[in-house]
């Protein structure tokens, strides 16, 4: 199925949870957090959070700025 | 310490606030943060690109500097407070900077939707310290809804036009509870300084050590400024007169 990461279209297995699609896109070990569909998923539930057909998933980090 | 910078029951023995954005790399940021002395410094939140670091995050760490993570780009309160929460997930920190912007154009505060995000994120344990134009009446709302900062722009963000209104910023610090927190537009020394001077009771700078020709020089000089403002502001300047007074007693010739 597609889910869409950063705004960009990615394939993944019917039964891919927000873990296998943030462990296939490579996330740090800190630094980062996600929304799917626009609410935050604490790094605790990603690994039982199942992803649906065109989930939108934004992954954020800290950069220069302000 | 002395005279420290309380926000939220927190010190900082530096009144001076950076932001990290505009720094050509990060080693020329580094020599102007450490030469600052900053103990609190702003980071922007953007998408991750696949597989990449953290690195100014590792840098502020090594540096024993406080990240304080802010809403750069967001519009919409929505906007700014899931954020703030994606920001409080990746930093472990629930302090934020609170900047709602209205347009590209003048990047001021939208003041409806920023006092309703604050709202929001204070109620949801956020310690916010906001981002808002030089308003005496929004500064003070931005207060009752149990801001722990509040931050009025001296003129637009990267201007680097200073103080326009020095009045407005005298009225916001003279019924202030909060720290107050001159943020944006300061373009060199003597800006800080007169924020400090008005009674801010920091400053919060980037773009004016940032993109300047020498940063390291100018957050030197930069601290000196909110050094020097603040020991002015405390001393208790003399009143100005209209005609001169001589300082040295009589006439040589009695």
């Amino acid at each position: 199925m597609k889910v869409v990461i950063n705004g960009e279209a990615r394939e993944t297995a019917a039964d891919a949870t927000l873990a296998s699609v943030l462990d296939d896109f490579g996330v740090p070990e800190k630094g980062v957090a996600v929304a799917l569909d626009g609410a935050v998923v604490p790094r605790a539930s990603w690994p039982g959070t199942v992803l649906h057909a065109d989930a939108t998933i934004e992954v954020l980090t800290a950069v220069q700025g302000g | 310490m002395d005279d420290p910078l309380v926000i939220a029951g927190r010190e900082f023995g530096s009144r001076l606030i950076t932001g990290t954005g505009g720094a050509g790399n990060l080693s020329v940021l580094e020599r102007a943060l450490i030469a600052s002395g900053t103990e609190l410094t702003t980071v922007a939140m953007r998408r991750a690109d696949a597989g990449g670091g953290t690195g100014v995050l590792d840098l502020l760490r090594k540096l024993g500097i406080e990240a304080l993570p802010n809403t750069a780009g967001c519009r919409t309160a929505a906007e700014a407070v899931l954020t703030a929460q994606l920001a409080r997930e990746a930093l472990e920190t629930n302090w934020v900077k609170l900047e709602v912007v209205a347009d590209e154009e003048t990047l001021l505060p939208d003041p409806i939707e920023l006092l309703d995000a604050a709202e929001q994120l204070v109620d949801q344990g956020f310690v916010v310290l906001a981002y808002t134009n030089d308003d005496p009446v929004l500064a003070l709302k931005l207060e009752e809804v149990g801001c722990a900062a509040v931050m009025p722009l001296g003129s637009p963000i990267g201007t680097g036009l200073g103080i326009r209104n020095p009045h407005n910023i005298e009225m916001i610090v003279s019924r202030a509870d909060v720290p107050i927190v001159l943020d944006a537009g300061i373009g060199t020394a003597s800006d800080a300084a007169l924020a400090m001077e008005l009674g801010c009771s920091a400053v919060l700078l980037a773009t004016a050590v940032t993109r300047a020709q020498d940063p390291e020089r100018m957050a030197t000089a930069m601290r000196a400024a909110v050094e020097a403002g603040r020991l002015a502001s405390q001393a208790g300047r003399i009143p100005q007169r209209f005609w001169a007074q001589a300082s040295s007693p009589g006439t040589p010739m009695g």
